[in-house]
């Protein structure tokens, strides 16, 4: 080793480091920031360890000086204006296209050293070299579909045509053709082109027909496999610090998705084998709910309800956070406190778009953070509550979770069937995401009130604010 | 095998059980941060970026190289950012906005 190469080992070691540290800083929220702060600090001892390295090499043409730094500027200029300036009901799909690009920067990398191999790229390069383009590919394109997902630019019901399947077999024949093609004659540019095709359409036809409220685990479970491209480019380029940080987000990346899956009450092979979704795609019976009764409210009796309750708990769903509520649900819980009425916000795991999601939009804003009570703790405190607010929430409050038998058996559930009084608002009577009938809603102490969480808590601020200035 | 080689499977191997060990049992509240954390880790393919950088002498070449460091970039930018945002909001306390509004 020279002088050099020592030294530049030596400070991939270092960053190595920071991640582990890093990541493992991350895991309490008193030390999160500071964590992410050292993963930044590992980031950028690489990447000026890099540059020393090549520039020390001599070898970088003009061109590609130019096509780095342009690329390094655009790119540095895009994501962060993009991360600055994203709402946070947004942050799911910006993360998932930041894992896109991601995959995409691995394919790139595998696809040159494919290219600049002159014919001659012995097995224990051209395996990893294969492995980082097919996987890059996929995550890239699936991670895409993802962020339109979730944004609401690719429809988030499944999307399934027929004869999907024979496709899908037919897809991954070719990528297993094109893989093997390539790594037993490595001059020929067609069969990275298959490859790269091949991969991308598996990508698209793996995510697609995943229902939207699936997505979270799939951008998780994309996260990680652009982890593993990551460390095969490392394998290519014969860099050690992208082998460990790839390594490092595939493996803890696996174990996040399995997390979230079971926060969800769900398994992976369910939601990529799309079965949940597939029963979405027709609105959950409304036939066999139009017998259940339910009492309706107005916004004006709860109001009242509000303004004479001690205790309030807040219970908000998925529906608040896709009608951007978060503003709303603030302001009246911010009127209700300065009365000297509690309030509190009962927060399911996997409330929000996901997991965790619900704590960052109402931190957004200014809800304090000793107001946001976790499942166990909200538990506790359904007896003494006075009003429950449901807001565009279903699955996470239905008592059926406690019985088995049924699809959500078993699933973790807010008990805001036990406080003294409920009301829920929804849009409508439709199931959730489950498609489990929702017994809550037909409860005696149970009121439903039909409307956008977004509206609804408008004019619900509004009566209160008459009974309260009485 | 070589030693290289082996050296580099060893690395790999050791990296996944890190991974694995560290990640046991998060708090759901930072299940998202988390994840955006270690998307944004994953930037690092940005060395790459630069390595292959050092090889190229084509203009498709140099599209790549461009390519792999837009995306790198916006990857590490975007990635450690929009983490720190998201972070931001567990230690900030209530603004002074209560003054305002009386």
């Amino acid at each position: 080793m020279t002088g050099l190469t020592t030294t530049a080992s030596l400070i991939y070691l270092i960053s190595a480091f920071c991640y582990v540290i890093g990541v493992h800083l991350m895991r309490s929220p008193k030390t999160a920031k500071k964590g992410n702060g050292l993963s930044f600090v590992g980031m950028i001892l690489a990447a000026i360890m890099i540059l020393i390295e090549i520039l020390v090499s001599g070898r970088v043409q003009v061109g590609a000086w130019i096509a780095l730094a342009a690329g390094l500027a655009l790119g540095i200029f895009y994501g962060f204006s993009k991360a600055k300036r994203v709402p946070m009901t947004d942050v799911p799909q910006l993360v998932s296209l930041f894992n896109a690009v991601g995959g995409g920067a691995a394919a790139a990398i595998g696809a040159f050293d494919y290219m600049t191999a002159n014919g001659h790229l012995p097995l224990v390069l051209s395996i990893p070299v294969v492995l980082d383009i097919v996987i890059g590919g996929i995550t890239f394109s699936g991670s895409l579909i993802a962020t339109g997902k979730l944004s609401g630019k690719v429809s988030g019901k499944p999307i399934t045509f027929p004869g999907s399947k024979f496709v899908n077999i037919l897809v991954v024949i070719a990528i297993v053709a094109a893989a093997i093609l390539m790594i037993t004659q490595v001059d020929n540019s067609w069969y990275l082109v298959l490859a790269l095709l091949a991969s991308l359409a598996f990508g698209l036809l793996m995510t697609l027909p995943i229902g939207g409220a699936d997505m979270p685990v799939v951008v998780s479970l994309l996260n990680a496999f652009t982890g593993l491209a990551v460390a095969f480019a490392g394998f290519v380029i014969n860099n050690q610090v992208l082998i460990i940080a790839g390594a490092l987000v595939g493996a803890a990346g696996t174990i996040l998705t399995l997390q979230m899956a079971d926060a969800m009450n769900r398994s992976v092979a369910n939601i990529l084998a799309g079965g949940f979704g597939t029963d979405d795609s027709q609105p959950a019976s409304p036939a066999g709910q139009t017998d259940v009764k339910v009492v309706e409210t107005s916004a004006d009796d709860i109001g009242l309800q509000l303004a004479y309750a001690h205790n309030v708990m807040i219970v908000p769903g998925y529906g608040l956070a896709a009608a951007q509520a978060q503003h709303e649900v603030a302001e009246l819980a911010k009127l209700l406190t300065d009365n000297g009425i509690n309030v509190d916000y009962a927060i399911h795991p996997v409330a929000g778009r996901m997991p965790g999601h619900m704590n960052v939009l109402l931190a957004d804003v200014n809800v304090p953070y000793d107001q946001l009570k976790q499942l166990d703790e909200a538990n506790s405190m359904f007896e003494n509550t006075d009003v429950s607010l449901v807001i565009g929430a279903n699955d996470v409050t239905n008592p059926l979770a406690r019985e088995s038998g049924n699809d959500i058996s078993g699933m973790p559930i807010l008990d805001v069937d036990k406080s003294k009084s409920v009301v829920v608002i929804k849009r409508s009577m439709s199931s959730g995401y489950a498609g489990v009938p929702n017994p809550l809603f037909s409860l005696p102490n149970t009121k439903m009130f039909f409307s956008d969480a977004k509206k609804g808590l408008q004019d619900i601020i509004a009566s209160s604010k008459e009974y309260i200035n009485q | 095998m070589s030693e290289e080689l082996y050296a580099n499977l060893a690395i790999f191997v050791l990296s996944l059980l890190v991974g694995f060990e560290v990640m046991s049992k998060i708090p759901s509240t930072l299940q998202t941060p988390m994840m955006s954390g270690a998307n944004a880790i994953h930037g690092v393919v940005v060395v790459g970026a630069f390595a292959i950088a050092a090889e190229a002498n084509n203009w498709l070449l140099y599209v790549l190289t461009f390519f792999a460091a837009l995306f790198a970039a916006i990857n590490v930018a975007g990635g450690y950012t929009v983490t720190d945002r998201m972070l931001g909001m567990f230690d900030r306390k209530p603004a002074k906005k209560e003054e305002d509004k009386k």
